[in-house]
């Protein structure tokens, strides 16, 4: 257990210790998605201006006339997250310019869930992504629509069963490959792209704080384990985030100006999936076939993704 | 509290006191609380870093405890917790 | 004193923006409308107008994007039209219950389907209920004083609300006409620096759209409701310390040989012009016809209304565009409204004209008279006729 190692090394005496998203906010209990703006914010820090989707973490943190945000933070649509964003940092650079606010640098951050960044936000993150602002952008990829009751979106996993895409007589459920974001994003030729998970707390901070300090877009892409979404005990998320890493499911890497980097917590050799699956409401319909269909399809992306870390080693910086 | 009326409401609802999200505690929702072994806790910090409320903190001689006015029980701290120092009880 | 020039309508706009010293324009292209944006990028290509030009992939995203720049404290411009104002349209309300003060140049076009790139209303017309102040211009100095007054009605300081100002696309936008532009000194004068009621910055954290159930809502909508209610006010005093400055004045409804007439016709936006002329061609025959124009959309001058229709006998509403299925015209069906609780009631005749860029020449509105003051049994009264249809 090397993370454990590394606790006793780092934590908690390198995180940072302000909690920029109070306790009192309304999400799910065992929620990981919230724990990933919890860490997320500490990885950022107080000089950060959030804009967030619609979505399960907008809802929960801002009951008017309350809010859990401790940084400044602002909720328009579902759809348009990396548009807000971009033109919060456009009027941040035009004030600062004026010398009308304060010359701190601040990070925009644009933030969704799968839906709102895969399907409904996608044109509004690949123009923002596409013009370059200086902003993250963080997928909580959950899986689905959480917040309007587990329909499935295109961030949901073949096999999965959803409330739109229920696993039946004749159907397996989601019928479709999770469409591969952090790709897309690659393709935009943005600075730093990232995958990140809760289970994996140091490398989370470490990529959030690597996005900080790069000026220019990067993507952040954050497996966020939901427990009543994929029908799995409240206790369950860090562990069940640790096996999707461990079986391949959803690796762990970075690509920063073209150059694949997978995360020292990657192993060498990926667990099978039924490791991951078994506990998981959501998949328990699958037979051994199914299983056996979606492995094959793991085993390739994950070789796929070891040859770019060896062959991409050169960017285009 | 009590509810403001029309005439009271921040111009364009802004909300301008940060973290009062704590005014309300999900403690309620609890229905199994976690209880700390001092003697097995080796002060490593998972149980604060996994914590989706961000509800434990670190007391002065370095063990940690839950602020249970918002621990919601979900157990990730005692699950996580590597020399099982917590464990989770029902809430009587 | 500014300089009389010749321009197009859409670049003496630009120029009255630049003028204004926006911090932040996000803009979409669309057709009659690109020309402002054009220009504006331009002026900021050169070094003119110091201000961060985003050129956003959508109109959803050039909403979005002022409304963040707003949000910061930025003074935040965009223009659109016709499908991009309806793809604007989740966001308008949005934006008003922020209280954010964007601007935004609507250079008005027929919405689909079909297709047509043309001139009339029915692009801003359901965004009636959006809670953005609605402005209607006649000229290219109205286009040009309007868009420098919408800023300072918009930031006031009991506004705060987002301002659209109504340009007839094409018909209006693509003219080239002699306006005058004030000078830089007269707007810095007229309009002081944006002093925002909150901003993004983490020197004081906030949270702007914040999420309320039914404990709230009512409230905010009742707030909100009298925040634009009481923005006319504000309206009046901005156009009156324009007038004092500038000589050319503007009121919520403007009337033309309307005193002593007998029957008036209420018009928007550009067809004034045209009408006007019928006015007089009218009263050369003898008929004691006089016009209305109504400029201010929302807040709705009721009050003026009633006021301006306290002797007619009768009135002509022409709307640019269909509430299909509904009562009438949008315009007519307000107009209505303002009258019911008032005790004078004119009979009311209602046209649909100049839809998707159909012509409507003076002949057309003398017809429209002619045709009223032939109706002695008021038949047509009370219902709406499409003008010049093919039957």
């Amino acid at each position: 257990m090397n993370i454990v190692e590394n606790f006793d090394l780092f934590a908690p005496r390198l995180i940072n210790k302000q909690e920029l998203f109070s306790s009192g906010h309304r999400a799910c209990s065992g929620c990981a998605e919230v724990l990933a703006v919890r860490l997320m914010c500490k990885a950022l820090g107080e000089n950060t201006v959030i804009a967030s989707a619609t979505g399960c973490m907008e809802i929960v943190s801002s009951m008017f006339p309350t809010t859990a945000w401790r940084v400044p933070w602002i909720h328009v649509a579902f759809e348009n997250a990396a548009a807000v964003a971009s033109g919060v940092e456009a009027g941040l650079k035009a004030l600062q310019k004026k010398g009308k606010i304060d010359g701190r640098y601040i990070k925009v951050v644009g933030m969704a869930g799968d839906g709102g960044t895969m399907d409904i936000g996608f044109q509004a993150l690949s123009g923002a992504m596409e013009r370059g602002h200086d902003m993250i952008y963080v997928c909580f990829d959950n899986e689905a629509y959480m917040n309007t009751g587990i329909q499935r979106s295109s961030g949901t996993p073949m096999g999965a069963s959803t409330t739109t895409a229920p696993a039946g007589k004749v159907s397996i459920g989601q019928k479709t490959w999770k469409k591969n974001m952090p790709e897309i994003m690659v393709a935009h030729e943005i600075p730093y792209v990232a995958t990140v998970c809760t289970s994996y707390p140091l490398d989370f901070i470490r990529k959030l704080e690597k996005a900080r300090n790069i000026k220019g877009p990067s993507y952040i892409h954050c497996f966020s384990v939901c427990p009543t979404g994929w029908r799995s005990p409240s206790h369950t998320a860090i562990s069940m985030g640790r096996l999707a890493v461990e079986t391949g499911v959803f690796p762990l890497y970075e690509v920063e100006n073209g150059h694949y980097r997978m995360s020292p917590d990657m192993p060498k050799k990926p667990r099978p999936i039924r490791d991951y699956f078994k506990s998981q409401g959501r998949f328990r319909h699958l037979t051994d076939a199914d299983i056996d269909m979606i492995q094959n399809r793991v085993n390739k992306e994950f070789q796929k993704l070891v040859e770019k870390t060896k062959y991409l080693k050169t960017g285009n910086e | 509290m009590a509810l403001k009326s029309w005439k009271e409401l921040p111009i364009g609802c802004v909300v301008s006191e940060p973290g009062s999200a704590s005014e309300y505690h999900t403690g309620s929702w609890r229905s199994q609380r976690p209880i700390w072994d001092n003697a097995k806790c080796i002060k490593c910090g998972i149980c604060y870093v996994f914590c989706p409320e961000g509800c434990v903190q670190q007391t002065e001689d370095g063990f940690f405890q839950a602020n249970m006015d918002y621990c919601k029980g979900c157990g990730i701290c005692a699950h996580e917790c590597w020399p099982r120092a917590i464990k989770m009880v029902e809430e009587g | 004193m500014g300089k009389r020039v010749g321009l197009e309508v859409t670049v003496a706009v630009a120029e009255a923006v630049a003028l204004c010293r926006i911090d932040m324009a996000g803009v979409y292209p669309i057709t009659p409308q690109s020309h402002i944006a054009e220009h504006l990028s331009s002026l900021v290509a050169d070094g003119t107008l110091e201000a961060e030009f985003v050129t956003v992939e959508s109109e959803h995203s050039a909403m979005s994007a002022v409304i963040g720049a707003s949000a910061t404290g930025a003074r935040a411009y965009t223009a659109t039209a016709s499908q991009g104002l309806l793809l604007m349209n989740e966001l308008l309300p949005i934006a008003s219950a922020m209280r954010l003060p964007i601007c935004m140049a609507i250079a008005n076009r027929a919405v689909s389907g079909p297709l047509n790139i043309l001139n009339d209303h029915s692009d801003i017309m359901p965004q009636r209920d959006t809670g953005w102040i609605s402005l209607f211009v006649e000229n290219s100095q109205e286009a040009v004083d309007l868009s420098i007054q919408a800023f300072k009605i918009a930031e006031h300081k009991d506004v705060m609300l987002p301002v659209n100002v109504n340009i007839d696309g094409f018909q209006l936008t693509h003219m080239v006409e002699p306006v005058e532009l004030p000078t830089q000194e007269e707007v810095d004068e007229f309009l002081p620096p944006l002093t925002p009621h909150a901003t993004l910055h983490p020197a004081k954290p906030v949270t702007m759209g914040a999420f309320s159930m039914s404990d709230y809502f009512t409230e905010i909508m009742k707030a909100k409701d009298e925040v634009i209610k009481n923005s006319k006010k504000i309206v009046l005093e901005v156009w009156d310390e324009w007038g004092k400055k500038f000589g050319r004045h503007y009121k919520p409804v403007e009337s033309y040989r309307a005193d002593d007439a007998d029957i008036l016709m209420l018009t928007m936006g550009s067809m004034g012009e045209t009408a006007k002329i019928a006015i007089d061609e009218l009263r050369q025959k003898g008929v004691k016809a006089g016009l209305l124009k109504l400029r201010l959309w929302r807040p709705f001058p009721f009050e003026e209304i009633r006021e301006a229709l306290k002797n007619a006998k009768t009135l002509i509403v022409t709307d640019r565009a269909v509430s299909f299925g509904g009562p009438g015209g949008p315009v007519f069906s307000e107009i209505k409204s303002a009258l019911f609780a008032g005790k004078h009631h004119p009979a009311i005749y209602n046209y649909i004209i100049g839809l998707g860029g159909r012509d409507v020449a003076v002949r057309d509105f003398v017809g429209m008279f002619e045709k009223i003051l032939s109706d002695k049994d008021q038949k047509a009264k009370d219902t709406y006729e499409f003008w010049g249809v093919r039957e």
